[in-house]
């Protein structure tokens, strides 16, 4: 592990920002989420595995509503998720969701992908709002870019795009959906290191993926799903030399001798 | 070995002489196979045969357009445009007050302009709309008149092209808003708003437009208490956009419904609301989908304006047949609708060059 990861850990201030509690969740007749109970401090680095199917996209899809849970309470940066429309607008401002096929706006460059949200949902004067874009698209090494159309890039810079889309909006918390699993394998590294980056500055995040050595390196905890239900959560060394459960170690020994 | 031999790149060349040119493209489009050979001679055999008569005439043996209807009717074997030009300006603007007639042409020239510069992409601005309503409301008192000492004149004295301008422009711009709510609406989560979208849809479009007419004329004022009594433009311009935002709504379910889920998911990530993510996200794309069926409605419904005929307005068509019925010109439909003809065939043919232009334009650098 590096030394600069190593420093970085350890930023979590004990204060609660997401809270999940005996949520459930049903497909019709299929019981995708199964009694989920999650905690997640400010400045939390969780990295979320798990089989295909097992519901990790469908659990950090319900933090900001983009799936209806049935039953439980989730609660984000003290605001319940009930079927309250201002309230689910309130939390998906404060929650950045970064996808797997990006969902760049097509029609829209990438400094307008970026200003869009403040602009509407922040009302931020528009020089402001590009001034903060410009910032970000820096950050994520694409500002010379900031004119073309989403069309124009390569699947790694989209999705960098999409990174400093969600960042623009200032969130508190950013969930990453398989981030690098829809791009070529000379994309993943550009990608996982503004990630990385950005776990470095302390930022909130829930990061479903299958790169075990961003879970090792960044994670501060790391999340087993298995058939909808929470199996195992533990911090990165133990998860990965000592796994507790049968189906964690039948998981690991499958994704990592391969 | 070659290792330091240097590399000279091969001279270009042209290609082989059979492969470029006319008579290539001669081959290969109209002679590269027996049967497409067979069917070049045919079709040119059948066009010599039918141009060389119909240019006869439409040119060589015409009656000018100052010819009289006796001359015509000695020679017919030309076209007689004389009937044109004796009836020109009762085909174009009706029964409107013959020594008022600038006021349709003026009304006329409004609605190009402004159709002409809604075609440019640097007017759609908002702004723009209150363009649009100066410009509907000259042309208000220009036809009505009864202001700036404009004398007045009754909608039912209205005909011709204005007519025909104003009964399919305004009701395009009208049923356009009305429709993307209806297409909204018919993908509504909200049951109560899903079913009256739906049901209004089926209704109108299982419907002829014809009989969508009659009602609006016959059966619309049985249901109006007495002593109201609506306006029989007006009640005509009403069936037409009930009908136009019918068809145009499901255009544009079309294009709504090629929106990835993606998209959806990414606005609501951001926090935005339904109506900014309609109208920022969702809509722009949709729409430019949507551009081709679009088109097709505002085509065929900017023809359909020639069915008021049927209730007893005078649009294009109806008063170059009202020009026909005069007895010293009966017979010269020929020349009418050939008039009328080219004149609906330039109109719909630029709304068709300028929606694929549009459509490059749109497409040119976002898609994927
Ligand atoms: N809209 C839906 N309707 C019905 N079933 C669904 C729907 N979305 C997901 N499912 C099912 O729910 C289960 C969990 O899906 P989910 O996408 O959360 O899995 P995942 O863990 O993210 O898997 P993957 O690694 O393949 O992305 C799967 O069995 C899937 O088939
Ligand atoms: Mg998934």
């Amino acid at each position: 592990m590096s030394q600069a990861a190593q420093q970085a850990r350890h930023i979590p201030s004990g204060e609660e920002i997401i809270r999940c509690t005996d949520v459930n969740k049903w497909y019709g007749e299929f019981h995708v989420l199964k009694n989920v109970n999650l905690s997640v401090q400010k400045g939390e680095r969780i990295v979320v595995c798990g089989p295909s199917g097992s519901g990790k996209s469908t659990m950090i899809r319900c933090l900001n509503r983009l799936e209806e849970h049935q039953r439980g309470t989730i609660v984000v940066d003290g605001i319940e998720l009930t079927n309250n429309l201002k309230n689910i607008e309130l939390v998906r401002r404060e929650v950045g969701m970064v996808f797997q096929h990006f969902n760049l706006f097509p029609h829209l460059t990438v400094l307008e992908n970026c200003t869009l949200a403040p602009i509407w949902v922040r009302k931020k004067p528009k020089a402001e709002a590009e001034e903060m874009a410009m910032r970000y698209l820096k950050r994520v090494r694409i500002a010379e870019q900031a004119h073309k159309y989403p069309g124009q890039l390569s699947g790694g810079q989209q999705q960098r795009v999409a990174i400093a889309r969600s960042l623009c909006m200032s969130p508190k918390v950013m969930l990453f959906d398989e981030p690098t699993s829809a791009l070529d394998p000379e994309m993943v590294k550009e990608v996982l290191d503004v990630m990385i980056g950005l776990a470095e500055d302390g930022m909130t995040m829930l990061c479903v993926t299958h790169e075990m050595g961003f879970a090792k390196s960044v994670a501060d905890r790391v999340i087993f799903m298995d058939r909808g239900e929470i199996v195992e959560q533990d911090t990165p060394d133990s998860f990965f030399t000592n796994p507790k459960s049968e189906r964690t170690r039948l998981f690991l020994s499958q994704i990592l001798n391969h | 070995m070659t290792d330091n031999v240097q590399h000279v790149g091969l001279p270009d060349e042209r290609p082989p002489a059979n492969t470029v040119g006319p008579i290539a493209w001669l081959r290969n489009n109209l002679f590269n196979s027996w049967y497409n050979a067979i069917l070049t001679v045919l079709v040119l055999a059948l066009l010599g045969s039918a141009i060389p008569p119909f240019l006869d005439w439409l040119l060589v043996k015409a009656h000018g357009f100052d010819s009289t209807s006796p001359a015509c009717r000695q020679d017919t074997s030309g076209a007689c445009w004389g009937f044109i030009g004796e009836k020109l300006r009762f085909i174009l603007f009706g029964q409107f007050p013959w020594n008022e007639q600038w006021r349709p042409l003026a009304t006329i020239a409004i609605f190009i302009a402004l159709l002409l510069a809604s075609c440019d992409r640097r007017f759609w601005k908002p702004w723009f709309g209150l363009v649009w309503a100066a410009g509907l409301v000259t042309v208000g008192c220009l036809m009505w008149g009864g202001v700036l000492g404009l004398t007045p004149v009754e909608n039912t004295l209205w005909g011709g092209l204005p007519l025909t301008i104003i009964l399919s422009v305004i009701g395009l711009a009208v049923a356009f808003p009305a429709a993307i709510l209806l297409a909204l609406g018919r993908r509504s989560n909200m049951p109560a708003v899903k079913v009256l979208c739906v049901t209004y849809i089926e209704l109108i479009r299982g419907v002829p437009l014809i009989s969508l007419l009659f009602m609006a004329s016959v059966m619309l004022p049985l249901f109006l208490p007495n002593g109201v009594s609506i306006d029989k433009l007006l009640r005509a311009q009403i069936a037409f956009i009930m009908f136009a935002a019918a068809y145009m709504a499901e255009a544009i379910r079309g294009g709504l419904q090629a929106i990835p889920k993606g998209q959806y998911e990414a606005a609501d990530g951001l926090g935005l609301s339904y109506w900014q993510k309609m109208i920022k996200i969702i809509l722009p794309q949709a729409l430019a989908i949507a551009i081709p069926p679009l088109v097709n409605t505002f085509i065929s419904f900017f023809k359909d304006t020639s069915l008021v005929i049927i209730i007893g307005l005078y649009d294009l068509l109806g008063t170059a047949k009202a020009a026909l019925s005069d007895p010293l010109w009966r017979g010269f439909y020929r020349e009418a609708y050939l008039f009328i003809g080219v004149i609906y065939w330039i109109f719909c043919f630029s709304m068709s060059k300028y929606s694929q232009k549009l459509e490059r334009d749109l497409n040119r650098s976002h898609r994927r």
